[in-house]
């Protein structure tokens, strides 16, 4: 008990250490944790850890990211997918795998290892890059929805290359591994890597010693397929049909822990019937996340899991920092890193003539081919697996390791080269084009959804250009074909509003969601370009104080109006006459917006407002007004309200 | 008989004595409109082609509502503004309303030896409503007198106000049947003591 808590201790305080301080270097979370997994390693080797049977467990985290990204994907976008899913996946593994096939057996590994190796290296790290582009907002981009694609194919891809690797074992190797069976696990390096990698994978994927779940185990072609394609349709059917009653009847019970379990359940339970099968447990919860992307469960589901996601990840992240054998580096220094780039530079070539084929633009392009240059976490589980069954030499498989456990520590840097020295260089070029068509300016919308959208439409009836900035592609992609200025992405990010024109904005308006993301743009524009004025949408109160400190004055609460009118059609459906109900309303909607305007006043975002004593007095008395109103005491709405007509000559009736 | 529509106008309806009374008493006529204006258009939105169509389908117009500062309340004056365009009701081809009867049923606060000269009105009641007759006029329509209560802020709604409302129904009725003398001589003002006068039968 105490050892685990005290391995828990080690990984969580690394943790909590090291990534705020990447964070705040710019460096991105993936890159804190893999140094913190640095720095533990010695610490882990004297406590006798086994890495990287911790590493095999925290890849579940894997199987939950993809839940995730499965949630997030409506049926329909992923159809809308398959080509590239097909195309760009396919083209990236068959072209990475015959070129570093080809480079291996110029350096004179014979055809069978040299294609093992290909196998290898072709996949890219789907933990890695998609934490990166979710954390960077670039999920949504035409880069990012690239790169999810041939992960994912990726993802499929392994499934046909385990079934394949074992045919590629060399009878001269066996003999060999037998006899040096031993002197591995004597060897100070193999002793952690050769045996454990092989039973680990082992167990992952079927064909462990350990439990044996297998539901095709001895059977033939035919009924294997059958099976599997039971699964998926179990898979599907549950999703559709029995998770509504299912969270229904968990609901009843009113503890959000069950919600908890239930989602974990649901999540382990898919990956184990996947892997029962045979298929991977990343594709079966993926499958099972697109079901449920239009389940009212959706986001329940998504908060439930996010956290183990999280942490789940970090851990990976650290074990592969901690994975990294520096003696065995430093001993090999030069070739070492001599593949490694080799194998960097290898990549994103390949990524970078699909992009150019498939005719990725500008920044995309550049993400595209440089997120996915590394080496990933199936890399190790075929590298285990290979050496399990012979394939590739144990001292070979080990300088492999090292070789995709750096490219995965370069990645971050990768992607920070990306986003300090090539999107904003794409950024310049976008907004010089358009000066050339359009004129200067311009109003820029920031987020179309259910606000933004209307807005736009009423500015485009009125005759006014305006440019959209949003990430959410479907609905873009129609109205740039008639001519929209449009700039898929994060509104919050700097050089995409730069990209936009915000230097010669004549309007901005703020219509994304989320209290945390209008802020962050609120006040970058406030600062940066504080002479554009500033319509914001607010999503509540508070949030209208924030806005009103941050200096914006055009401030609309996104469901106050629509509101104001449901409690007047529920005042006319009660039998209050039409034009009093107009008037009560009215009356209703100024007094509160009196009331923010006077608390927004006093209201300091440096102090908290239970300290504020000049706000806590007024919004005191206000608070009494509005609870005469609320309650019916006292008359002020009563008789205020009429501002319609009075009859003259007369004190009028007080109720 | 008579297409009859009465287009009612009062933005204050819960301290309205006489007017809803009177509306009560309208909106119980069989086989007449009967228009509640502000409750209709209670953001003066008004809908023209609607207001248009309902004007042709109808012979006779009647606007009821207070004086309110010698004049309707705002929305009836929208309502002309916007309704009455021309080339509609007015014109070279504005010819839509020719031959139609245009009818007040005002309410008014003061007294009626108010309205006279040296009355604190000054002027005689129609004196005030002379807009709406030529109005009236200019789209081709008849203008009958006006049916009017005085003194509708002291009426007695057991009194004056109830009999002012039923005899409101039977002028709204005889009209209807066209049983009612809608003749002007340019003065009178038809009040519920004087209605039976102008009902024939």
């Amino acid at each position: 008990m105490s050892e685990f808590l005290l391995l828990a201790f080690i990984f969580l305080i690394a943790g909590v250490i090291a990534v705020p301080i990447a964070s705040r270097l710019g460096l991105g979370s993936v890159l804190g944790y893999l140094i913190a997994g640095i720095v533990i390693a010695p610490l882990l080797a004297t406590l006798g850890v086994d890495v990287i049977s911790i590493q095999h467990f925290a890849e579940f985290g894997v199987v939950m990211m993809l839940f995730l990204v499965g949630l997030e994907l409506e049926p329909r976008m992923l159809w809308s997918m398959r080509a590239k899913l097909l195309g760009l996946g396919g083209l990236q593994v068959a072209g990475t795998t015959i070129l570093v096939t080809a480079i291996a057996m110029a350096f004179g590994q014979p055809w069978t290892i040299a294609l093992a190796i290909g196998m290898v290296l072709a996949l890219s790290s789907t933990a890695i890059v998609l934490q990166t582009l979710n954390e960077k907002g670039l999920m949504r981009s035409d880069g990012g929805q690239s790169s999810f694609s041939v992960l994912l194919f990726q993802d499929i891809a392994v499934i046909p290359m385990l079934a394949f690797i074992p045919l590629l074992a060399m009878p001269e190797l066996m003999d060999v591994a037998h006899g040096a069976a031993d002197a591995a696990h004597g060897d100070a390096h193999g002793g952690g890597h050769g045996d454990s990698h092989g039973d680990g994978h082992g167990d992952d994927h079927g064909d462990g010693h350990g439990m044996n779940l297998s539901l095709v185990d001895g059977l033939n072609g035919w009924q294997t397929t059958l099976v599997t394609v039971g699964a998926i349709g179990a898979v599907v059917l549950l999703g559709n049909y029995l998770t509504r009653p299912i969270f229904r009847f968990i609901a009843m019970a009113g503890l959000r822990e069950l919600f908890v379990a239930t989602a974990l359940l649901f999540v382990v339970g898919i990956a184990l019937l996947m892997m029962a099968v045979g298929l991977s447990p990343a594709l079966g919860t993926f499958l099972a996340g697109v079901v449920l992307a239009n389940s009212e469960y959706r986001h329940e589901l998504e908060s439930d899991i996010d956290p183990f996601r999280g942490l789940l990840l970090g851990l990976f992240f650290i074990t592969v920092g901690a994975a990294i054998d520096f003696e065995l580096l430093f001993g090999n220094i030069g070739s070492v890193l001599g593949m490694t780039v080799g194998l960097i530079l290898l990549k994103a070539f390949v990524l970078l003539v699909l992009a150019y084929i498939f005719k990725l633009q500008g920044a995309d392009k550049w993400l595209f081919g440089l997120g996915l240059a590394q080496a990933g976490e199936f890399g190790f589980v075929l590298l285990s697996f290979t050496t399990a069954n012979q394939v590739i030499p144990q001292s070979v498989a080990d300088q492999l390791l090292l070789v995709v456990a750096l490219s995965m520590l370069l990645t971050p840097l990768l992607f920070i080269l990306y986003e300090r020295v090539i999107a904003p260089k794409f950024a310049n070029d976008q907004q010089a084009e358009a000066d050339v068509i359009d004129e200067p300016g311009d109003i820029i919308i920031a987020g179309h959804g259910r606000v933004g959208g209307i807005v736009n439409r009423m500015l485009r009836a009125a005759g006014y250009t305006t440019t959209v900035l949003d990430y959410s592609a479907s609905q873009l992609e129609m109205l740039r074909s008639f001519g929209f200025k449009i700039f898929f992405g994060d509104a919050t990010r700097a050089d995409l509003l730069h990209a936009a024109g915000i230097e010669k904005a004549k309007l901005l308006v703020i219509a994304i969601d989320g209290k945390e993301q209008i802020n962050t743009l609120v006040h970058y524009v406030r600062q940066n370009h504080p002479h554009v004025p500033i319509v914001a949408r607010a999503v509540d109160r508070q949030h209208v104080y924030d806005l009103y400190a941050a200096g914006v004055r055009e401030i609309i609460r996104e469901t106050f109006d629509s509101s104001v009118r449901m409690g007047r059609s529920a005042y006319e459906v009660l039998g209050m006459h039409a034009f009093e109900a107009e008037l009560l309303a009215k009356k209703f909607a100024e007094d509160d917006r009196h009331i923010i305007a006077v608390l927004a006043e006093l209201h300091d975002p440096d102090i908290p407002a239970s300290e504020n004593q000049a706000y806590v007095e007024r919004s005191k008395e206000l608070m009494e007004e509005r609870e005469a109103q609320i309650f019916g005491k006292g008359n002020a709405f009563a008789v205020e309200k009429n501002t319609g007509w009075t009859p003259p000559g007369q004190k009028i009736e007080q109720e | 008989m008579a297409r009859v529509m009465v287009i009612y106008t009062h933005p204050g309806q819960r301290f309205s004595r006489a007017n809803v009374a009177m509306a009560k008493a309208a909106a119980g006529v069989d086989d007449i409109t009967f228009v509640d204006l502000y409750a209709e258009y209670p953001r003066h939105d008004i809908n023209v082609e609607k207001e248009q169509a309902r004007l042709l389908a109808h012979d006779v117009i009647v606007f009821q509502f207070p004086v309110f500062w010698y004049s309707s309340p705002s929305l009836l004056k929208e309502w002309q503004d916007l309704v009455l365009q021309y080339g509609f009701a007015y014109g070279h081809d504005g010819k839509a309303l020719v031959g139609k009867t245009l009818m007040l049923a005002v309410t008014a606060g003061g007294p009626e030896d108010a309205y006279r000269k040296g009355g604190y009105q000054q002027h005689a009641l129609r004196d005030f409503l002379v807009p709406f007759q030529q109005t009236a006029g200019l789209c081709g329509m008849k203008f009958a007198p006006p049916f009017a209560l005085y003194g509708a802020l002291g009426a007695k709604p057991e009194e004056e106000i109830a009999t002012h409302a039923s005899a409101y129904a039977a002028l709204l009725t005889a009209i209807r049947d066209d049983a009612c003398d809608l003749e002007d001589d340019g003065k009178a003002v038809v009040q519920a003591s004087t209605l039976s006068k102008r009902i024939k039968g």
